[in-house]
């Protein structure tokens, strides 16, 4: 490109047509989404994929289906509030769920460092045990493969699943409309924090405990108690900020959000102050968003409330009717700003 | 949270507003002089509670933004070294040089660290002692000190394996190259909290005097910035100059005592390229002769190396408050985080990277009416 070109004959830097993979393709910001929609979509995409959603809905045999992968290569593998196991599981079946679907069978694939400690290993099956029967998914086939010592850090786990669609309208950003309410099923930033603080060794006053934790229950008790739901989407790496962003562009609506009602809870925006993170952007593994219509607020956040896992269900903001594409912010002071798009993974800053 | 939650009250903030609104009689051009700040204002909509006679311009304090291209060339030269264990705080890592960064380096098999604090390199040097352990050294007068004191550890344990990149700024020097300048629009300063909590605020009191300018030491919360506002224009309604602390839960006049002596030990004053802005005389720290053997420049033979910057950037006038962000033409098409042009897009605490996060997709104007009456 003729404008990468700056006087004097220096370059600056294309960083959008990177030579080499970053870790931040693999952020869920908006370098993970060129990547998606500049190389994967045109070769792999098609009209039944529901391209940007946690899941594809598909039509077998009659059935309605929502089918989903993941892989999982956190470090460490063991973390405050859970494990490489419990994540694996709980992060396939919440894609399901969020798909408006009864989760129902498990892949899983093994890639395993060679000399990992046969005793973590066990540990790891043992949570995905647990995991699996608590979601009420069952795990029906899988694959393990070895690599070198070196080569990984110590496994990385990748889940595939399917389950039957239970709700009878699309649940999905196409779905939702103005005047929609978004409800957060809880506190944000714990899983992004304790991984962060586990993997770095940093010590807070209180361990950070992860939030990871199926939201099947909640999801069925909407759809079985008839609650109109618009679209789910539970709020992984970027978090709520970037789940919010990709829904109002994808949607071109404008979503506005309210600072003062996201719950945080005080040791997670602590460790972010001193960070110098923003929640918002934080990873979670137990939370999401719904978009229901107005009407349907009380009910579904009582519905909400009755789960162990969103019993602290808020509704945090609404779809406006102003033309959009974009989420605002009240901020704390009452100011009004914009919420974008992280580039990449947030980095602890200087000062 | 305690000690942040009540510096972010809604009410109180609209009563440092109104407060405001009663002093102002005409308009008046005051520069925050830290990137925490710009960030504070930009995140929070600080500038939306001012009166429209009050303009908030945005200084050089943003240690990533003003690292000069050539420092940051011989990170990535050292980087990109076999031997080398390259340790840095997070958002260095982004920084362009000329044709790559340091996330790049470490994509293509570099060993390149984000540490916490500089004294987790040197731990890194203890353990590994086959490893040569570079510590990217950047910042202003907060982050010396624990620089000062990884070097001065490192000493005591005899350790020939780590050595640091001096990129070390000074702000007072800065502030008073803004104020000498004929172009400069500043009447007032908010001077950078942390800084003075190390350093203290003795330093500003000749150039208070010299210029009859405003310096007011202020906090990084809303509400401090808001009353270090206040405090600076009621100065300049009543036609006074002086240093005044708003910042006084942490900052005291004669600053960290001990800290400032470390610091002497180990560095000395220098002139300093700064990103953007060019060279300032004694703007800057480098290591004092007898920590000679742990400055990375000598060790991996990259000191004479020089780079020049583009010239495309207009980041110089926004760090001196002669220019807003998005004034400039490049803001936002040819100019993004992704692919800066310079020194204020660069990091996240810059001027234009804050801008062009919160500030680049406009408020819908119902909206914007809706805020402004007090929604």
């Amino acid at each position: 490109m003729a404008t990468d070109l700056a006087p004097g004959g220096t370059c600056a830097v294309p960083i959008g047509d990177h030579a080499h993979v970053l870790l931040a393709h693999g952020g869920g910001g908006r370098l993970t989404n060129q990547l998606i929609d500049g190389l994967f979509l045109p070769a792999f995409g098609n009209p039944s994929s529901h391209a940007h959603h946690d899941g594809a809905h598909l039509n077998l045999g009659g059935a309605r289906l929502a089918f989903s992968t993941d892989s999982y290569v956190v470090r460490p593998m063991f973390f405050p509030g859970g494990d490489i196991g419990t994540l694996a599981i709980n992060g396939t079946v919440n894609d399901l769920a969020m798909c408006g679907a009864r989760p129902q069978f498990l892949s899983v694939g093994f890639v395993i460092e060679e000399g990992l400690p046969m005793d973590s290993l066990r540990r790891i099956v043992s949570s995905m045990q647990a995991a699996a029967l608590a979601a009420g998914v069952t795990i029906v086939t899988g694959d393990t493969k070895v690599v070198d010592r070196g080569k990984g850090d110590g496994v990385y786990v990748n889940t595939a699943g399917v389950g039957l669609i239970e709700y009878d309208g699309l649940i999905a950003p196409a779905s939702v409309q103005r005047g929609d309410v978004v409800l957060l099923s809880g506190d944000i930033g714990r899983h992004g924090m304790a991984v962060m603080a586990a993997r770095e060794g940093l010590q807070f006053e209180s361990d950070i405990e992860s939030d990871c934790a199926p939201l099947v229950e909640p999801v069925l008790e909407l759809i079985e108690s008839g609650v109109t739901i618009h679209c789910l989407r539970d709020l992984t790496r970027g978090g709520v900020a970037s789940a919010t962003v990709e829904i109002a562009e994808s949607t071109g609506l404008h979503i506005r959000m309210n600072e003062h009602a996201i719950p945080i809870r005080e040791d997670v925006r602590g460790a972010c102050e001193i960070l110098g993170f923003d929640p918002l952007y934080v990873a979670n593994e137990g939370r999401f968003i719904a978009f229901v219509p107005e009407a349907e607020v009380g009910r579904a956040l009582d519905i909400l409330r009755r789960c162990p896992v969103s019993r602290e269900a808020v509704a945090i903001g609404a779809v406006l009717e102003t033309q959009g594409g974009l989420v605002t912010l009240k901020s704390r002071i009452g100011a009004t700003r914009v919420v974008d798009m992280l580039s990449g993974e947030q980095l602890p800053r200087i000062c | 949270m305690k000690f942040i939650d009540e510096y972010r009250d809604p009410e109180a903030a609209g009563g440092f507003a109104r407060a405001l609104r009663r002093i102002t009689t005409r308009p008046w051009t005051l520069m925050e002089v830290c990137g925490g700040q710009t960030h504070a204002i930009v995140k929070f909509g600080v500038d939306e509670l001012l009166p429209p006679e009050v303009e908030l311009v945005h200084g050089p304090g943003c240690p990533v933004c003003v690292t000069p291209l050539e420092l940051i060339e011989k990170a990535l030269e050292i980087a990109a070294m076999p031997s080398v264990t390259f340790c840095s705080f997070g958002d260095m890592l982004r920084v362009p040089g000329r044709t790559t960064d340091l996330l790049t380096v470490k994509a293509r098999g570099g060993d390149v660290r984000i540490v916490y604090s500089p004294l987790d390199a040197v731990k890194l040097a203890r353990e590994n002692p086959d490893r040569e352990v570079v510590f990217f050294a950047v910042g202003f007068e907060t982050t010396a000190p624990a620089n000062a004191m990884a070097v001065f550890q490192a000493a005591q344990l005899g350790l020939t394996n780590f050595s640091i990149l001096v990129s070390h700024v000074l702000v007072p020097p800065a502030m008073e190259a803004i104020l000498s300048s004929p172009k400069s629009r500043v009447q007032g300063f908010l001077a950078a909290g942390h800084v003075c909590s190390v350093m203290g605020f003795t330093e500003y009191e000749p150039p208070v005097a010299r210029y009859r300018v405003p310096i007011v030491v202020t906090g990084f919360e809303p509400l401090d910035i808001l009353h270090g506002v206040y405090m600076c224009v009621k100065q300049l309604e009543e036609g006074r100059a002086e240093v005044e602390n708003q910042y006084a839960r942490a900052v005291r006049r004669d600053g960290n005592v001990q800290a400032q002596l470390l610091m002497r030990e180990v560095f000395r004053i220098v002139p300093r390229k700064w990103r953007g802005v060019g060279e300032i005389p004694e703007s800057g720290l480098g290591l004092a002769e007898p920590y000679a053997p742990f400055d990375a420049e000598l060790r991996f033979g990259v000191a004479s190396h020089t780079a020049d910057e583009p010239t495309e950037c207009c980041s110089g006038q926004i760090m001196q408050g002669l220019m807003k962000p998005h004034e400039c033409p490049a803001f936002g098409t040819r100019c993004t985080p992704e692919h800066p042009l310079g020194a204020t897009m660069v990091s996240s605490e810059g001027a234009c990277a804050a801008y062009y996060r919160y500030r680049r997709l406009t408020v819908p104007q119902q909206e914007q009416k809706a805020v402004s009456h007090g929604n």
